[in-house]
């Protein structure tokens, strides 16, 4: 009789080992559909007319698109860069953990990265588009998006500055630097891959994200903008434009580059983080 | 001369350190300002329109009733059902990845799905719109739509399925391997340990996991707005055109003006209050757990 409970319970937990198994094949082969499914269907519809041509409404480009999101990427790269590695830098070098304004620091970083990209969106349009008088621009959405992956640059810069042995800024201050000779010529060399690799991530956020964007910059995927101010749009943006505007090859084909764009920079980012951290290991 | 030096070399510091200072503010008032801006234009609306109108059954802007319910129930519906689809694929997905798939096989897996978490939702809803959605129409729905709440949920399912794996792989991963081993020692089978023992001690990680996917589920709006219909009205089934908060909010966002504008925001309002909370409840039960820990550690000595 008890022989037989044990049995069953042993047999219990290989039907369930065969499904997690199951699982796995499941979310595979859904992850590779996605990406399949876009490479089919948007492959054969690229070309140099819709890659760099001139826009019309019967062969769309993404000329307008590409430019768009260069300009937002540096807009919201050269905004949030600075100021998410100064506060990780006064996270982690200036204080010690239990002061109150590094808790509430760490509680606004936490809240800010929770906040789903649409209320950034609001917020973009309330402040930017209506409250400064920009209008719909190129500014307005690289300003919005500087603030929305400030937390993503603050928290992997902060793990880099981190990783920094202690050895190395105490060794720098007996030799008698400063405080910020030390920062600036010890601790910031030292962290500099991995800085750089939550730079490229964040170019990835910057580059997937359209719902913040779709509020802030206009959407104007006809005409190439001509400065910061001006109106314009994104390659995210133009997918969900072509797609329900009735281009469903064009909105494939657009998802086509964006996919490649991101699957590279991550790629890169990962590769750099290796390459990087063998160099250290070297090093130390 | 070398005071001079000191001075300035001392001058810096302490200027460099309000630099910094300033950066790490510049956060909390981000914060500050976000919350202050939809706020002050969100709520006095829902006051003057009236909390019975914005919080009632109809949105129909030309006859001014901005009801917003049907949509909150559709978001709340669509988080559950995402979460829940994407969640128990997700978990089962980590634990075969722990221990039950060929070790060589799994670092190339890991890979992928690190590669895959970077996709952008808009992709996801593109996908959904050209193919997930014509094959519900064509193969499963009873009236012939595609659109709904099955769609969003498949999609958004998918799309959060990277991020529970690693992120409960990882929780998997951090649990020590000598209760892994324990377990074995007392005579459970390679299973028993890894269901009754190891996915136990990772329960912290993996309700990490599913917060960080019902956060994602509730806020995400652009893989939703292509797949989900975007018809105001109240959830009766799974296979009718509904729309979220966060797809109310795209949608309107170049056409509205006025006071149908100030909705939107007023919708946001709801939709941000919905992520505060979410998140004030994860920190409350991450403290809890953590004073836990600690207890049974000064218990232990």
């Amino acid at each position: 009789m008890k022989k037989n409970a044990h049995k069953r319970q042993i047999l219990k937990f290989a039907v369930l080992k065969n499904i997690t198994r199951a699982a796995l094949l499941v979310s595979l082969i859904a992850l590779v559909s996605v990406v399949a499914f876009i490479l089919i269907r948007g492959l054969p519809h690229i070309n140099m007319q819709l890659l760099f041509g001139e826009y019309t409404s019967r062969s769309p480009s993404l000329l307008p698109a590409i430019t768009g999101t260069l300009y937002i990427i540096v807009i919201s790269i050269l905004i949030a860069a600075p100021i998410g590695i100064g506060s990780a830098i006064y996270l982690t070098e200036y204080t010690n953990s239990k002061s109150r304004l590094i808790r509430i620091v760490r509680i606004a970083v936490e809240t800010l990265a929770g906040i789903p990209s649409i209320v950034y969106g609001i917020f973009g349009y309330l402040v930017f588009v209506v409250a400064l008088g920009f209008r719909y621009s190129l500014i307005g959405g690289g300003m919005t998006l500087a603030i929305m992956i400030l937390p993503v640059i603050v928290r992997s810069t902060e793990e880099s500055l981190l990783a920094v042995p202690l050895a190395l800024r105490e060794g720098s201050f007996a030799l008698g630097s400063s405080k910020v000779r030390t920062i600036f010529s010890v601790v910031l060399p030292c962290a500099a891959s991995g800085i750089v690799t939550s730079l490229i991530l964040a170019i990835g956020r910057v580059i997937s994200e359209s719902a913040a964007l779709l509020m802030t910059i206009g959407m104007v995927v006809n005409k190439v903008p001509e400065n910061f101010a001006s109106p314009g749009t994104s390659l995210a943006l133009n997918v969900y434009y072509f797609g329900s505007h009735g281009y469903p090859e064009e909105a494939a084909a657009t998802a086509v580059v964006l996919l490649v764009l991101v699957m590279s920079i991550n790629i890169l980012a990962t590769a750099l983080g290796k390459f990087f951290g063998k160099g250290e290991l070297a090093h130390g | 001369m070398m005071i001079k030096a000191y001075r300035f070399i001392k001058a810096r510091d302490y200027l460099m350190r309000a630099v910094f200072m300033l950066c790490a503010a510049f956060s909390i008032l981000a914060l500050a300002c976000i919350c202050v801006f939809l706020f002050v234009s969100g709520i006095p609306f829902i006051g003057r329109i009236g909390f019975s109108n914005f919080f009632g059954t109809t949105w129909h802007v030309d006859s001014q009733a901005y009801g917003i319910l049907s949509m909150i129930v559709t978001s709340l519906y669509l988080t559950a059902l995402a979460t829940f689809i994407g969640v128990t694929t997700g978990l089962l997905t980590a634990i075969c990845l722990f221990r039950f798939c060929p070790k060589r096989l799994i670092p190339s897996i890991r890979q992928m799905v690190n590669l895959l978490a970077g996709i952008p939702s808009v992709i996801y809803g593109l996908f959904g719109l050209i193919i997930i959605v014509p094959f519900l129409r064509d193969y499963v729905s009873p009236n012939s739509i595609g659109f709904g709440l099955l769609a969003a949920s498949l999609v958004v399912s998918i799309m959060i399925l990277p991020t529970i794996v690693s992120v409960s792989l990882d929780a998997l991963n951090a649990v020590p391997r000598s209760y892994y081993e324990g377990s074995l020692a007392l005579g459970a089978t390679s299973e028993q340990s890894v269901f009754k023992v190891v996915v136990p001690a990772a329960r912290s990680g993996i309700l990490a996991a599913v917060v960080l996917a019902i956060g994602r589920a509730i806020g995400e709006t652009m893989a939703v707005i292509m797949v989900i219909g975007n018809s105001p009205v109240m959830p009766h089934g799974l296979f009718q055109s509904v729309r979220t908060m966060t797809a109310n909010i795209a949608l309107g966002a170049k056409e509205l003006g006025g006071d149908a504008a100030t909705a939107l925001v007023s919708t946001g309002v709801v939709l941000f209050i919905f992520t505060l909370l979410l998140n004030i409840s994860f920190n409350l039960l991450r403290g809890g757990e953590k004073r836990e820990k600690k207890r049974t550690q000064k218990t232990d000595t």
